[in-house]
């Protein structure tokens, strides 16, 4: 209990993993939530990559940690950007409303 | 190690709180606000397990940026007052129950791959002991990162340029109608298409065309 081990982090990461896909999954309202769920999702990965790299004593995960965090924030301004451009276009980022690729 | 496990389960308590508000909430704004707050959190619990540089990489990159961005947009687009109708009776909504189960399959999978994960008994030998060294977390990624990883590196760095230039070209929009200073019209005038000289007879007056 107050020994705080790898698999402490490794479920706080699992639990948070779990929370962003629900977010995806379950968003009925608009683009932009589902954009932070993935931006959750990209942070239980990298708890799983630090604490793998402290409790290892290795350093490569959090460099890999780093290059995540680059193309998260990468990630992100594409994707604000292309939501930008849809409402412009269609006035709306509802989910349910977004169905132009019907035909 | 009472103080570690303290702290450990206040901050990662506020992430999964706050992770869960960010889906949940109704308001969009609010959602940005448990964003930030979780990844303060998670930076906490990085700075706690001793990656110094990556919570406060993960402080300036996602609190500083990322999440001012997502406000911007937020409060740009007018999103707002479209309320959340998570578990809403609205038509459709029988993905509820598929994604519940789903959700719930991939917690529990990775639930028994952490428990039935063990380390090789050997494996750890190999490393150096980055605890009992003396050089501070920063010094030694830096050390990492600037000599082996320089190619990924400066890689990097093009996706950020690439990205930038992808968002000011998806979101630039030239409107039509608009009057605006043209500085090379400006500079290339000359004298004589501003200036007219005329000739003015005595008590006879001149009519200027405009």
């Amino acid at each position: 209990m107050f020994d705080i081990g790898i698999g402490h982090y490794l479920t706080l990461g699992a639990v948070i993993f779990t929370i962003g896909v629900v977010g995806i999954f379950l968003n009925r309202k608009n683009v932009i939530v589902i954009l932070m769920s993935i931006e959750l999702i990209l942070l239980a990965v990298n708890i799983n990559l630090v604490s793998f790299s402290i409790f290892l004593n290795d350093l490569s995960g959090q460099i890999f940690t780093l290059f995540i965090l680059t193309v998260a924030a990468a990630e992100a301004a594409i994707g604000l950007a292309i939501i930008v451009v849809y409402y412009r276009n269609s006035g709306t980022i509802r989910v349910e409303e977004i169905d132009k690729l019907k035909g | 190690m009472p103080a570690h496990a303290f702290f450990f389960y206040i901050f990662s308590l506020i992430a999964i709180v706050s992770a869960i508000m960010v889906t949940a909430s109704k308001n969009t704004v609010h959602s940005v606000f448990f964003l930030i707050l979780d990844f303060i959190s998670i930076s906490c619990l990085f700075i706690l397990i001793g990656a110094e540089f990556l919570g406060m990489i993960m402080l300036i990159v996602y609190v500083g940026a990322v999440a001012v961005l997502f406000l911007f947009v937020v409060m740009m687009l007018n999103v707002a007052q479209q309320k959340n109708q998570w578990f809403g009776a609205a038509s459709g909504s029988k993905h509820v129950p598929v994604g519940m189960i789903v959700s719930l399959i991939i917690f529990f999978e990775l639930l028994i791959v952490i428990g039935g994960w063990k380390l090789k008994p050997d494996l750890t030998n190999d490393f150096i002991n980055l605890s009992t060294s003396r050089v501070t977390n920063t010094h030694s990624i830096g050390n990492v990162l600037y000599t082996d990883y320089i190619h990924l590196f400066q890689l990097s760095g093009m996706i950020l340029l690439v990205a930038m230039i992808g968002a000011i070209v998806l979101t630039f929009r030239q409107r039509s109608g608009l009057k605006r200073q043209s500085y090379i019209s400006q500079i290339s005038r000359e004298k004589n298409d501003g200036v007219e000289l005329v000739n003015v007879k005595n008590k006879a007056g001149v009519k200027i065309d405009v």
